[in-house]
């Protein structure tokens, strides 16, 4: 089942009657969420990602613009009538049911045609509970499950009535750094099996990245940039999109372009071609940088830092708009960190600049 | 711990707590039980007269032996089978509505709370005024100036009209206006209850009710009042214990006759019985009644408890 989100806009508005500042949450969103694909919607808190989930569930009406499920137009299907599987923040399981009995609600539900016989809802339960191996945890309570088990029940419950779309919100935020590893490969392996739309929200662009297979960067309402991970990494559209991603973060120095040369400083580190004559914001991932004893970008080291397979380097620059620049080199480089300099040369696949007034890319 | 040369300060703090309860719950509760097992005392001479004082349970065989005994505990127990279920479910689906609109709320919950602030002897002479037929009903001719309002609308519904508390009304009337009568006073403190209870139910589980498409009914009966069931429990239990102590309605009805005119004492509860024995100058008898009374609520009580231990969650 593709969604298709066109003009979807949501304004949450003022409380204050006297002064009108209206909310808007999600600012008209134009894009396709492709069949069967996990999809991860990924922003800073408040830049709208859980209003747009919650928009698809239908749980929130938008102001503007609609909803598609495959051909239909969903936007005026109240949340019963969707088919949509939902796992909250925090698991909303029901405390008074077992985890069987919660499993079975769902299917309790059905009524009509795809009205259920006893057995095969057992049957179905116990299907999807293998599915999320719980099937050891059907008589306890909810309130006797670890977090991570409580989500696998949520979304056990979640999926057995055969959703059209299962949607995430913050799934992993409530669990633990281990089992938050373990737990998002699940969501992965499960989603790839059951091969259900998925659409999962998260701050955390880590999570975001390993597994899914696009990913939706949001800010203050307005989409940022839609694309495979590695893609939207590897080629940023703005500014903000190139912060938001990748640990370490990327260093941000002001820059110029001059003559065919960018400079950083008072250093021309790098040819840029086509670009003119003007100042420019320049982004440099960690392992954008090439330790060369003659490299043209001249940094105060600071320190050292020794992580077995890499080596970070921790310097300053005059020009640089974070306190520090933080490099990640090969540990077969030996870095002789009594020194005062450390020289670089620069990979300029790594190597980003954006315009200086309205933070989006320059291609050079 | 305290400091023990700071102790005399904390008892005097407590002190002012602790005299009037010893003086007026504690005490009274030891005479009581004193005076039910003291055969033939007598509240005026502290003696027993002419007759020698003895231990003895001829105070309670005498009060369970005694046929108004028998009518109260009937009625008591009548009234509290009845009330209380009728009351609980219809505060919940009262406190359910209420949960659910949004305009006009504060108002209606400031309506259905005014039974709470209102002297229920004077909440009992309205409904008394509201069911009363005043006129004579004789067998060859009526003389009736008003039927009552409630009567009024029974005959403009198309129905007869009822005699509910006048002479000649029989006793399953007379119940009936109990009934309603209690059922109102009770519905505003469980209202009060279960919305609280209700408004701090987690608004996710109703979210997630909604995207397994599940039919209102099965919200109620599936989550709603399971996650309510401490609050019911509660409310089920206070009813059953207030129940067992209703004596002010009656009295707000049928007033200290505590039946029809034809039959006084019809509708008696025990507690109107300890008070009639008091009257009486027979304080054994009352204290005897007044430790049965007890004895029951306490069994009532830990049935409930029992029982809500089972269907209770969390």
């Amino acid at each position: 089942m593709k969604i298709v989100l066109e003009n979807l806009t949501k304004i949450f508005p003022s409380r204050n009657k006297k002064s009108p500042d209206e909310v808007i949450a999600v600012n008209n969103f134009n894009f396709e969420i492709p069949d069967g694909k996990l999809i991860g919607l990924l922003g800073p808190s408040g830049c709208g990602k859980s209003t747009t989930l919650y928009m698809i569930s239908g749980l929130q009406k938008p102001t503007g613009g609609k909803i598609y499920f495959g051909d239909d137009d969903v936007t005026e299907v109240s949340t019963e009538k969707r088919g949509i599987g939902l796992v909250f923040q925090n698991y909303a399981l029901y405390p008074h049911l077992t985890v069987r009995q919660n499993i079975l609600f769902p299917l309790q539900n059905l009524r009509g045609a795809d009205k259920m016989t006893k057995d095969d809802m057992l049957k179905r339960a116990y299907e999807v509970a293998k599915l999320v191996q719980i099937e050891e945890l059907m008589d306890r309570k909810p309130s006797e499950l670890s977090g991570g088990q409580q989500q696998r029940v949520a979304i056990a419950r979640a999926l057995v009535k055969m959703p059209r779309v299962l949607l995430l919100d913050e799934p992993l935020s409530n669990l633990d750094a281990r089992l938050r590893l373990q737990t998002r490969e699940e969501i992965r392996r499960i989603q790839k099996e059951t091969k259900i739309t998925t659409v999962f929200v998260t701050h955390d662009q880590e999570e975001a990245m390993s597994i899914s297979d696009l990913i939706v960067v949001m800010k203050l309402g307005v989409l940022q940039q839609i694309g495979a991970p590695q893609d939207v990494y590897d080629e940023p559209a703005n500014l903000f999109v190139a912060k938001f991603l990748g640990t370490p973060p990327i260093n941000v120095f002001d820059g110029a372009v001059k003559g065919g040369k960018l400079y950083i400083g008072e250093d021309a580190v790098m040819d840029v071609k086509n670009v003119p004559d003007m100042p420019v914001t320049v982004g440099i991932r960690p392992e954008g940088f090439v330790l060369d004893e003659n490299g043209p970008f001249k940094c105060r080291l600071s320190n050292v830092e020794v992580m077995g397979r890499d080596v970070s380097i921790v310097s300053t620059h005059p020009a640089s708009l974070n306190p520090i620049i933080r490099s990640i080199i090969n540990a077969d480089n030996k870095v002789d960190a009594a020194k005062a300099e450390v020289r670089y040369t620069l990979k300029p696949h790594k190597v980003f600049l954006f315009d200086k007034e309205t933070e989006n890319r320059i291609r050079f | 711990m305290v400091d023990s040369k700071q102790q005399w300060k904390a008892w005097l703090y407590l002190a002012p707590a602790i005299v009037l309860l010893l003086v007026f719950t504690v005490w009274p509760i030891i005479n009581t039980v004193a005076m039910a097992f003291l055969e033939g005392y007598s509240g005026l001479t502290k003696t027993g007269g002419d007759v020698t004082f003895k231990l003895g349970v001829g105070n309670f065989t005498h009060v369970v032996a005694h046929p108004d005994f028998q009518q109260a505990l009937l009625n008591t127990c009548l009234l509290c089978v009845i009330t209380v279920p009728v009351s609980t479910i219809l505060a919940l689906l009262i406190a359910v509505a209420l949960n659910a609109i949004k305009p006009l709320r504060k108002a209606l919950q400031t309506v259905f709370f005014l039974p709470y602030v209102t002297n229920s002897i004077a909440i009992g002479m309205v409904f008394a005024a509201m069911f009363n037929v005043i006129g004579s009903v004789g067998t060859r001719r009526q003389i009736i100036s008003s039927y009552g309002i409630v009567n009024d609308v029974i005959m403009a519904l198309g129905g007869d009209w009822i005699n509910w508390i006048n002479s000649g009304s029989e006793y399953w009337a007379n119940m009936l206006v109990m009934v309603v009568y209690i059922v109102w006073n009770a519905l505003p403190f469980k209202i009060l209850v279960l919305l609280g209870g209700l408004q701090s139910v987690n608004k996710q589980y109703y979210d997630a009710a909604k995207v397994d498409s599940t039919p209102r009914w099965r919200v109620l009966t599936r989550i709603t009042v399971p996650l309510l069931s401490p609050m019911i429990a509660y409310v089920i239990i206070t009813g059953f214990i207030g129940g067992f102590k209703e004596y002010t309605s009656i009295v707000g009805i049928f007033g200290e006759k505590m039946g029809p005119v034809h039959d006084p004492g019809r509708l008696n509860t025990m507690v109107g019985m300890i008070y009639d024995s008091l009257e009486r100058d027979n304080q054994g008898g009352a204290s005897a009644a007044a430790l049965i009374l007890f004895g029951i609520i306490l069994i009532v009580t830990m049935i409930n408890l029992y029982v809500s231990k089972k269907r209770v969650h969390y």
